[in-house]
């Protein structure tokens, strides 16, 4: 299978689009060669800008810029981008609705050796309360390339993770992103496990793992955190009778918070949550860091056991 | 640049219009900010009434100069001043701050005339920036303005815009600091000091020019030197008094955030005849 981060796509599409449109604009805060808006800049360096470290100061003009009819990507560490320029994204992006595409690598636990400062596990909560924003985790490299055309298209504000971490690549090239859309990886009728990013691999190999207990699960790729596919997720509930959330983020405000936000007034249904625990990370390698965090397939098949038992 | 005519004299009569516009919005919504927007009177007139490209009947056209109003509590001041140059009737004015309003208590965008909801101190600069890197990338000649209170440039993102417009030589903007000396809660000079303020301008790469912030002569020669200037930006620094006109609204904190009653609003506007 191959392994390749999410970055990688996004940097890869964005070149793509810039040699079809002229309107697309990309402003950084100096990390363009982590979240590879680098590869937009050497072969479109008139409609990039480096502001430097100033977060605040990138979403700003990035806003400015998107008044004059641009379509304008703000890329940065997402631990960086989402809390340091909140106030600007809340007002300046979200409250003017701006067309202004923030697309930010480096999140979660995956992120490694950096440590706690570098790993973002509170993007979703605090990106998906925002309205008139879009919230977007693509699975692998192909949906976010697939995702970041998508965008262009899309009047408003939208945010995306992307990863540092090689992840599994699970789609097809040509397949294309349904914004909105819930994704079905795995039938299955005794429970469903809903991942977002790398945990919808993970959660693919907890299936199997259940699948020798004669378990058999349903896995739902969530690549859509905001606006959730309400009618998806009540099927889901319906036909299952059971759900798992599995999240590279905390629990707290996560995808699996969003899940159950939606089902607890539509269908309520047992929910078991598999994502970051209230605490904040450490250094350590990604496969160390996702064991000891308890984000293993092994940790999503127990959570499966646990919520089957729940069933009513 | 050659200078526009301009009737300096029709101006100062419009600037005690506004005066009385401000103040009795603020009365008929009983609450808003009249201290920051009555020191801000002819720095908006000057913009509006003389240097600004714009099109009342035509707010979007395309073309126009944009000002910013990064001070987004000045909006009685903003109000009154679109509403008297036609952006929206002036029947419109008693709706500030009630539901329903587009008057929003911070300027909003579904005023005509406002650019952008502002309301967070510290965001204008940079969105007019990038307003003006636009510009330059489509090859258009309007300039955006950025109207910044005092206390509001204590924010670091200001400084951050500050690098920006200076780092990539953007001409076409020209922000404004309305430098009334006091903020919410005291003197500036007490709570956060700014001086020496011209200097940390210069020292960021900006062509800096004090005015008196009430004296329109001054605010048009300033602003008719923006535009001279070549690869640099400008900031004029427009030194006027929180609560101008009114005796007892200038020099305090007091009146930053507060409503004159009616009597006190009757006195004000006596003042001002």
């Amino acid at each position: 299978m191959d392994m390749i981060p999410t970055r990688d796509g996004f940097g890869q599409e964005l070149v793509a689009l810039g040699k079809e449109r002229d309107d697309i604009v990309v402003v950084s805060a100096d990390l363009e060669d982590a979240t590879r808006a680098e590869y937009f800049k050497k072969e479109f360096p008139d409609r990039f800008f480096n502001l430097g470290i100033a977060e605040q100061d990138v979403i700003g003009t990035a806003v400015g810029l998107s008044m004059q009819g641009y379509v304008v990507f703000a890329s940065s560490f997402a631990v960086f981008m989402t809390n340091r320029a909140y106030d600007q994204i809340r007002i300046d992006v979200c409250q003017n609705n701006a067309n202004v595409k923030i697309v930010c690598s480096h999140a979660g636990i995956t992120v490694g050796e950096d440590g706690a400062t570098a790993q973002c596990f509170e993007d979703f909560a605090i990106m998906r309360v925002l309205a008139n924003m879009s919230v977007v985790c693509p699975v692998d490299t192909n949906e976010a390339k697939s995702a970041t055309r998508w965008m262009v298209d899309h009047y408003g504000p939208v945010y995306m993770r992307t990863s540092r971490a090689a992840f599994p690549v699970l789609t097809k090239e040509d397949d294309v992103f349904e914004f909105g859309k819930a994704r079905i990886m795995r039938e299955g009728k005794d429970v469903t496990l809903i991942g977002s990013g790398l945990m919808v691999y993970e959660s693919l190999q907890a299936a199997e793992i259940l699948k020798k207990e004669g378990i058999d699960a349903r896995v739902i790729n969530l690549h859509t955190l905001k606006p959730l596919d309400e009618d998806a997720l009540v099927a889901c509930a319906k036909e299952t009778g059971a759900i798992v959330t599995a999240e590279e983020h905390q629990i707290i405000g996560g995808m699996g918070s969003a899940v159950a936000e939606v089902l607890s007034q539509k269908y309520p249904t047992p929910i078991e949550m598999v994502g970051i625990k209230d605490v904040y990370g450490e250094t350590g390698d990604p496969q160390g860091l996702l064991k000891k965090y308890h984000l293993k397939d092994v940790d999503i098949a127990e959570a499966a056991k646990k919520v089957i038992k729940r069933k009513k | 640049m050659s200078a526009k005519k301009v009737d300096v004299k029709a101006l100062q009569k419009t600037a005690i219009e506004l005066r009385k516009g401000i103040l009795q919005v603020v009365n008929s919504a009983k609450s808003g900010h009249p201290g920051g927007s009555l020191s801000a009177v002819e720095i908006l007139i000057s913009l509006y009434g003389y240097k600004m490209n714009h099109k009342p009947e035509d707010p979007n056209w395309e073309d126009r100069d944009r000002l910013i109003i990064s001070k987004g509590h000045a909006s009685p001041a903003a109000y009154v001043t679109l509403s008297h140059f036609g952006y929206f009737p002036k029947e419109e004015l008693v709706t500030f701050r009630k539901l329903g309003a587009r008057l929003q208590g911070h300027v909003h965008r579904k005023v005509p005339g406002v650019e952008l909801n502002t309301g967070s101190l510290g965001h204008g600069l940079s969105v007019a920036n990038g307003m003006a890197l636009g510009a330059r990338m489509r090859k258009k000649d309007f300039k955006a303005y950025c109207l910044m209170g005092d206390g509001e440039i204590q924010e670091g993102s200001v400084w951050e815009a500050a690098m920006t417009a200076a780092h990539f030589k953007l001409d076409n903007v020209c922000a404004i600091v309305d430098y009334n000396k006091i903020q919410e809660n005291g003197l500036i000079s007490d709570i956060m000091g700014l001086e020496p303020l011209a200097e940390k301008w210069k020292s960021f790469g900006w062509e800096v020019v004090s005015v008196d912030g009430h004296n329109l002569d001054e605010l048009i020669k300033a602003l008719d030197r923006f535009g001279t200037i070549k690869g640099k930006p400008m900031v004029i620094i427009a030194n006027t008094v929180k609560g101008k006109g009114i005796s007892f609204m200038e020099n305090t904190c007091k009146w930053h955030g507060k409503a004159p009653n009616d009597e006190q609003l009757k006195e004000a506007l006596s003042e001002l005849e």
